[in-house]
């Protein structure tokens, strides 16, 4: 028998390999805005704790190198993602000297090429399982919550980036919940004057093409431009119509990055409403007339469940575009996570940046998985309301 | 009739853009009502010619790469030897979109610095995915008899692809070139959070003077380059659309 070699597998050996015989593990610094020592895995770790994951490492790089069974390999990662983990935690408790707390210890280019191989190998063992759409979410959530344990059992807590969130951790829920609320709620906002402008579009045919040009040309302002842009006629609105500076509307701050992500939510949901309602088939519209159904019956029985699936897609494009947006509220005061990342930048502390860049980045992740999933859910239910 | 309607828009709208550029000064009155206390209305920190002339180079430079490396993988992951990794790379093209455009641009600081680099990789990075979707889509969903035809007429795969499949797919790999472009125009201004010199100054120093005038024309010169770089896409597709389908119907 031949031993066979997996394509993927080899580069992401190579990767691995670089990583760990190469690259450095994770960087020392006196404190946290002066350039780093890099250390390899063998000088960050305990001398017994280094060999462990060097051979830990060797076992996964072989795995992946083989064709080996899909599932044996997505355990393969799963094992290589929990054990980087737990050794950069390690790593940050070794390196840093005692009672010393303004050393800082950060995750190396060794680190981030082996997160990026096992998530590779994650997401390649994924694709070819196939797994179901509840199957997807558990595994989000498995995910999540094994990072939450993580974080929790305080084994990341000598890592830089924990250490820059405990001297702020209200501020970061604080953020946190300005972030979730911005978004979410714009795209609420836009749901609710999107579908009956989807619905109005697709009744009145020549609204269409002036409605979603409109639409289309608010999209090409860059995203800092149309935020600022909203700070004047909020200003004006806060300081002339009574009551609204009282429900919380001025010129700077949350407002005018409410209405930008509104206004930028509105294309895609309006645009796949349309496309939805329109690729409802004729038969299914003329079945219903024949039974007498209303035009209300018609749209909420039988157009909307059809077209659900394009416009879940539209929620999904807004939703995951929102998380990303909302980190540019920051700029005008409107807070969220880029409240992190701009703070960061200015004082070139890129632990800072990573504290708000990360938790975005996982937020739209998850976001796009569950919503993927409710996609998917969604059509089969389709075939099975068409055939009936 | 009405049919020229669009074309003098745009001809007008690219009259009024470069007008601006060339001697924003014409345009102090239209502007001067939204400043307060006598302060600049037109940006004076710089030539919005040249900066805008910086923006269009770093998204042209990350567009190319984008370009390059977006339609080499696509191809080759639709070759037969490269086939295992089609799933895979569909998969990855899902992961990349949600990462925002804010993010990758912030983590590339740390080890690229600040300036023109951590933009030009985070413009590349996402401008990547519209392109590589694309041309995926046109070289995955082309008419199996217009591939059976060039393999019955004995072209070798290397013809078939440069003759037959790039030409055929090109409209759809062009209209992901032109979303990637768009996209990019506006990413691009977000670059001068770490100080890359694009239109985003303009916009950034208006934020920070409270200045709307600033933010007014940084944001409306992008606009109006996108809707015009959108629209000239668009013609050249049409374009090479109405070509492609003459020469698959002759």
């Amino acid at each position: 028998m031949s031993i066979r070699f997996d394509k993927l597998g080899v580069v992401i050996a190579l990767l691995i390999a670089y990583a760990v015989l190469a690259a450095p593990f994770a960087t020392f610094r006196a404190n946290r805005i002066v350039p780093g020592d890099a250390n390899g895995i063998l000088d960050a770790l305990p001398a017994g704790a280094g060999m462990l994951l060097l051979g830990l490492m060797a076992c996964a790089a072989l795995i992946v190198l083989l064709k080996t069974p899909t599932g044996l390999r997505l355990v393969a990662a799963a094992g290589g993602l929990a054990a980087i983990a737990v050794f950069i935690g390690m790593a940050a408790t070794f390196l840093t000297p005692p009672s010393n707390s303004y050393a800082r210890v950060s995750p190396a280019s060794g680190f981030w090429i082996l997160l990026f191989s096992f998530a590779l190998l994650a997401a390649d063992s994924i694709t070819r399982l196939r797994p179901l759409p509840l199957v997807r979410v558990l595994l989000l959530a498995i995910t999540l919550g094994g990072a939450a344990v993580v974080l929790m059992s305080g084994l990341w807590d000598g890592l830089s980036i924990l250490k820059e969130y405990s001297g702020r951790a209200d501020v970061f829920w604080l953020e946190a919940g300005r972030h979730v609320t911005l978004a979410l709620g714009s795209l609420f906002a836009s749901v609710l004057v999107g579908l009956p402008l989807g619905i109005l579009c697709h009744r009145v045919a020549p609204l269409r093409a002036g409605l979603l040009n409109t639409l289309n040309l608010i999209q090409t302002i860059p995203s800092i431009a149309l935020f600022g842009i909203l700070i004047a006629p909020l200003g004006w609105i806060a300081v002339n119509v009574p009551g609204a500076a009282a429900i919380g509307i001025r010129g700077i701050g949350a407002a005018p990055a409410f209405v930008a992500l509104f206004l930028y939510s509105l294309l895609p949901v309006v645009a796949n409403t349309v496309v939805g309602l329109a690729g409802v088939p004729r038969e299914a519209n003329e079945a219903a007339r024949g039974i007498g159904m209303t035009d209300r019956q018609r749209l909420f029985g039988i157009e909307f469940p059809l077209a659900m699936p394009v416009i879940l897609t539209g929620i999904r494009i807004v939703l995951v575009q929102n998380i990303g947006l909302a980190t540019i509220a920051a700029l005008i005061g409107g807070g969220g996570f880029g409240v992190f990342v701009f703070q960061g930048i200015g004082q070139t502390a890129m632990d800072l940046v990573l504290l708000g860049a990360a938790p975005t980045v996982v937020l739209a992740f998850a976001a796009a998985i569950v919503l993927d999933a409710l996609i998917e859910m969604n059509a089969p239910q389709r075939e099975r309301s068409r055939a009936a | 009739m009405r049919a020229w309607i669009p074309h003098l828009l745009r001809a007008a709208l690219l009259a009024v853009l470069i007008a601006f550029l060339v001697d924003p000064g014409w345009f102090d009155p239209l502007l001067k009502p939204l400043v307060q206390d006598n302060a600049p209305a037109i940006y004076n920190q710089g030539s919005l010619l040249t900066l805008t002339l910086l923006h269009l180079r770093t998204v042209a430079i990350a567009t190319t790469g984008a370009i390059i490396v977006a339609v080499t993988l696509a191809i080759l992951v639709t070759r037969p030897f490269g086939a295992e990794f089609l799933p895979l790379s569909r998969s990855l093209v899902n992961v990349g979109q949600t990462f925002p455009p804010v993010a990758v641009l912030a983590l590339a600081v740390p080890i690229l610095g600040f300036g023109e680099k951590p933009t030009l990789v985070a413009l590349f990075l996402y401008g990547l995915l519209p392109i590589f979707e694309n041309t995926l889509t046109g070289l995955t969903t082309l008419p199996p008899s217009v591939m059976e035809a060039a393999r019955g007429s004995g072209m070798t795969d290397r013809q078939r692809l440069f003759k037959v499949e790039l030409p055929l797919a090109m409209p759809m790999i062009l209209a992901g070139i032109r979303l990637s472009v768009v996209i990019s125009l506006a990413t691009a201004t977000i670059g001068s959070t770490v100080a890359a010199k694009t239109l985003g100054e303009v916009i950034i120093a208006g934020l920070q003077s409270n200045n709307i005038a600033f933010v007014l024309q940084g944001g409306l010169i992008v606009g109006a380059l996108a809707v015009l770089i959108y629209d000239g896409f668009s013609a050249i597709e049409r374009i090479l659309a109405r070509r492609a389908g003459l020469s698959t119907r002759s």
